[in-house]
């Protein structure tokens, strides 16, 4: 059988997506450049007899959805940066209580309302550092409509593994942008379920002791075994504690559940690295006019390389050093006014070799853009 | 005692004051659960933060303690997601009606069948005694070392106004009538609102020199009355106790039912 | 209806912290606060199983036990 090709936008890609991983529950708000995911959403969800909520606000759109996980659903919501904003507390408390869901994040200019219909990639800190307090994070994008089907896939499947909020980062160039996208066959990206608990009824079960594999396998609620969830710190079975012994525990045990597997974690996409003495580190829609400038120039013979990362967090530090190591230039290309650049910068021995070439005007950044900071860089003027 | 079975009693006794009427929501919020011999696993208490939300750890129910304001949204999704569970939710005037006030009368409109519940003390008592929108003016707090100016809401006109389906009101003191309203209002298939005064004696009453717990309780007694009483032609300034509204409108659980029928048909 | 006897007054001492509440809500002034200020049923004799003590207690210290235990439906 041939497969199916279809030439959609990239939020409509991240729906058909979310549907092949399994979602069965959306609840959103609209807002310019990610209403399409919610109005898809709206259009399949009651198809397949799944849920859709218009709520009323971005707060309680992710509310929502962690209540939906919590009774065994795969979830999501979708906004941009000033719902994102919004959503920053029930984010920690996804975090904290580690209940599996997906935000995608259609990013566009801010701060504020800034400029909602043009692209920007100003909100990779955010989806770090948003919510308070120490915490670990996973965050993917992609920058063409076949890898935004693998990442949200991947989305769902890390928030499962995981048991972790995990944020689509999307920008409205992809988000909007129409592309052929080939619908992958079921069965072709690998799907992970949740990890439920094998614990029999009236067995003491401990919703937040981890196995010996890191793993904590879950129970739905309106099962057979009723527990606590609080965003307090708590102990193995959810309630709260302020035992020093067992804060130091879990706090440890949130950031190494996905620290120490940075590099499952790790999705990239590399070009004519191998010779490369100017490299380029990109991602999303930057990473489109990064590869345009490095595919024109090798053309011509100038050793360019691509070094697309499609996991922004937790920051593939290790990658980026051993593909780095014997560049002469680095070059971050993205939209905004440095952010990722900092990252690579940490990662990298010589960070004096790193430079950045951004755009934040609205604008799309071209690959006109990138050639005049790289002459620059290469000490040859505009 | 007949609502043991209920209680994770490894956490008694509680964190509450001496006296807080919180406790006492939940000694009779118990019984109607007892009365009505609902399954626990199918039981789920979703609260906020604040004195009133920590109830939810003390009971033997799944129980969802979320976030300031937010226990009505945590608890759309848990029911939209799987309707046959019953839904409970616990909440602090400030909680449900300052920070989660949009939330609160959203679920009113939409119709969910959640039962929330508002413990009314007229003040923040988790943070320390600050000023609530249900203080109504003229009131001390932390934050009104003046006495108050801000006017409060009155949750039963805010609840009908918004479309909650049952609505009723009764105080700490009148035990019998928080059990049988929590009875109905759990048997209710659509969203619920009981008020019920309590009585914080640590910050409201110590402040507003209205004495201990028990002159509190029968400060209750002495100034409310059942809806269309006598006493209230008489005295309109006394509060009415009762069922405001008791009747049924598309559910929307169910109505979402409906729609998935259309979507799969066409 | 005839007077439930009552059998005992189950008052848990460590979940008690002396509100007072059941002391001055019981009709019959069956209890009281001791010196460790817990309740007490100082006249148990007196009591006639309303259990007003035992719902209004914010502490849920307080179980009557009657004679025949019978379900109270209100
Ligand atoms: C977003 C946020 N803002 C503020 C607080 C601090 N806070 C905790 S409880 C509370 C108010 C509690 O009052 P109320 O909801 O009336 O409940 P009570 O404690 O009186 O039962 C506040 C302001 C918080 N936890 N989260
Ligand atoms: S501060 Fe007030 S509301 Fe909080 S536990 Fe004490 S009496 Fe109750
Ligand atoms: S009402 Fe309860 S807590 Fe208060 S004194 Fe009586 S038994 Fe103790
Ligand atoms: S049951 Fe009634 S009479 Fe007996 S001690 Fe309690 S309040 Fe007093």
């Amino acid at each position: 059988m041939r497969q199916r090709t279809e030439f959609i936008q990239g939020n409509e890609t991240c729906v058909r997506a979310a549907l092949y991983a399994g979602l069965d529950f959306f609840a959103g708000y609209p807002i310019t450049p990610s209403s399409e995911i919610t109005e898809h959403m709206a259009a399949h969800l009651p198809r397949i007899g799944g849920s859709f909520l218009q709520m009323e606000d971005e707060i309680s759109s992710l509310c929502s959805i962690i209540g939906a996980s919590l009774t065994g659903h795969k979830v999501m919501t979708a906004t941009s940066g000033p719902g994102f904003s919004l959503m920053q507390e029930a984010l920690g408390f996804a975090v904290m209580t580690e209940i599996p869901c997906v935000i995608a994040d259609v990013q566009r200019g801010g701060p504020s309302t800034g400029l909602p219909t043009h692209g920007s990639q100003g909100d990779v800190y955010q989806a770090r550092w948003g919510t308070q307090g120490d915490h670990a994070i996973i965050s993917l994008t992609a920058s063409n409509h076949q890898d935004l089907f693998a990442m949200t896939v991947e989305a769902f499947n890390m928030a499962e593994t995981f048991r972790t909020p995990v944020v689509l980062l999307l920008d409205e160039i992809t988000g909007h942008m129409r592309e052929p996208l080939t619908l992958p066959r079921e069965g072709e990206i690998p799907v992970i379920e949740r990890l439920r608990t094998s614990v029999p009824e009236g067995v003491d079960y401990h919703p937040y002791l981890p196995r010996e594999d890191g793993r904590l396998p879950m129970s739905d609620f309106g099962g057979k075994h009723r527990y606590n969830v609080t965003g307090l710190y708590h102990d193995m079975w959810g309630f709260p504690t302020t035992d020093p012994k067992v804060i130091h525990g879990l706090i440890h045990h949130l950031m190494d559940k996905i620290e120490n597997h940075a590099h499952e974690i790790t999705r990239y996409r590399e070009y004519y690295l191998d010779d490369a003495h100017t490299v380029l580190i990109s991602y999303g829609c930057s990473a489109r006019t990064a590869l345009h400038v490095v595919t024109s120039r090798r053309r011509r013979g100038e050793k360019l390389g691509l070094l697309e990362i499609q996991s922004l967090w937790p920051f593939p530090a290790e990658l980026v050093r051993a593909k780095c190591e014997h560049a002469h230039y680095i070059l971050v290309v993205e939209m905004n006014m440095g952010q990722v650049v900092h990252e690579v910068k940490k990662a990298v021995q010589d960070p004096e070799r790193v430079y950045l070439a951004n755009r934040v005007d609205g604008e799309f950044i071209t690959p006109t853009d990138v050639r005049n900071i790289m002459r620059l860089v290469h000490g040859r003027g505009v | 005692m007949a609502i043991d079975q209920y209680l994770r009693k490894r956490f008694f006794p509680h964190i509450w004051c001496a006296g807080c009427g919180h406790g006492i929501v939940l000694n009779n919020m118990l019984r109607a659960v007892d009365q009505l011999q609902i399954n626990q696993n199918e039981m789920v208490m979703v609260s906020g933060i604040g004195c009133s939300s920590r109830i939810s750890g003390y009971v033997d129910f799944h129980s969802l303690h979320t976030l300031h304001g937010r226990a009505l949204a945590f608890a759309t999704g848990v029911k939209m997601s799987q309707p046959n569970l019953t839904v409970i939710c616990p909440m602090g005037d400030g909680d449900a009606l300052a920070i989660g006030g949009n939330h609160f009368i959203h679920a009113c409109r939409r119709n969910m069948d959640l039962t929330a519940i508002v413990m009314n003390n007229r003040i923040y008592g988790m943070t320390g005694g600050q000023f609530s929108p249900l203080s109504g003016t003229g009131i001390t707090a932390t934050t009104s070392p003046q006495k108050t100016i801000d006017r409060e809401f009155d949750i039963i006109s805010l609840s009908l106004a918004s479309g909650a389906t049952f609505v009723a009101r009764t105080t700490a003191y009148h035990y019998k009538e928080i059990t049988n309203y929590i009875k109905e209002a759990l048997q209710h298939p659509g969203f619920s609102v009981v008020e019920i005064l309590s009585q914080c004696p640590t910050h409201f009453g110590r402040r507003n020199k209205q004495g201990d717990a028990t002159e509190m309780l029968q400060r209750y007694r002495q100034n409310t009355t059942s809806i269309g009483s006598e006493a209230k032609q008489k005295n309109p300034e006394l509060i009415e106790r009762g069922i405001f509204r008791q009747e049924t409108a598309p559910e929307y659980c169910a109505e979402y039912a409906e729609l998935i029928n259309r979507a799969q048909q066409s | 209806m005839e007077k439930p006897k009552v059998k005992e007054h189950h008052i848990k001492r460590s979940w008690c912290k002396g509100c007072g509440i059941c002391v001055s809500l019981c009709p019959k002034g069956v209890l009281e606060l001791n010196e460790e200020h817990k309740a007490v049923p100082a006249n148990a004799s007196q009591c006639v199983g309303c259990r007003t003590c035992e719902r209004m207690c914010p502490d849920l210290a307080i179980a009557i036990e009657l004679e025949q235990e019978h379900e109270t439906t209100d």
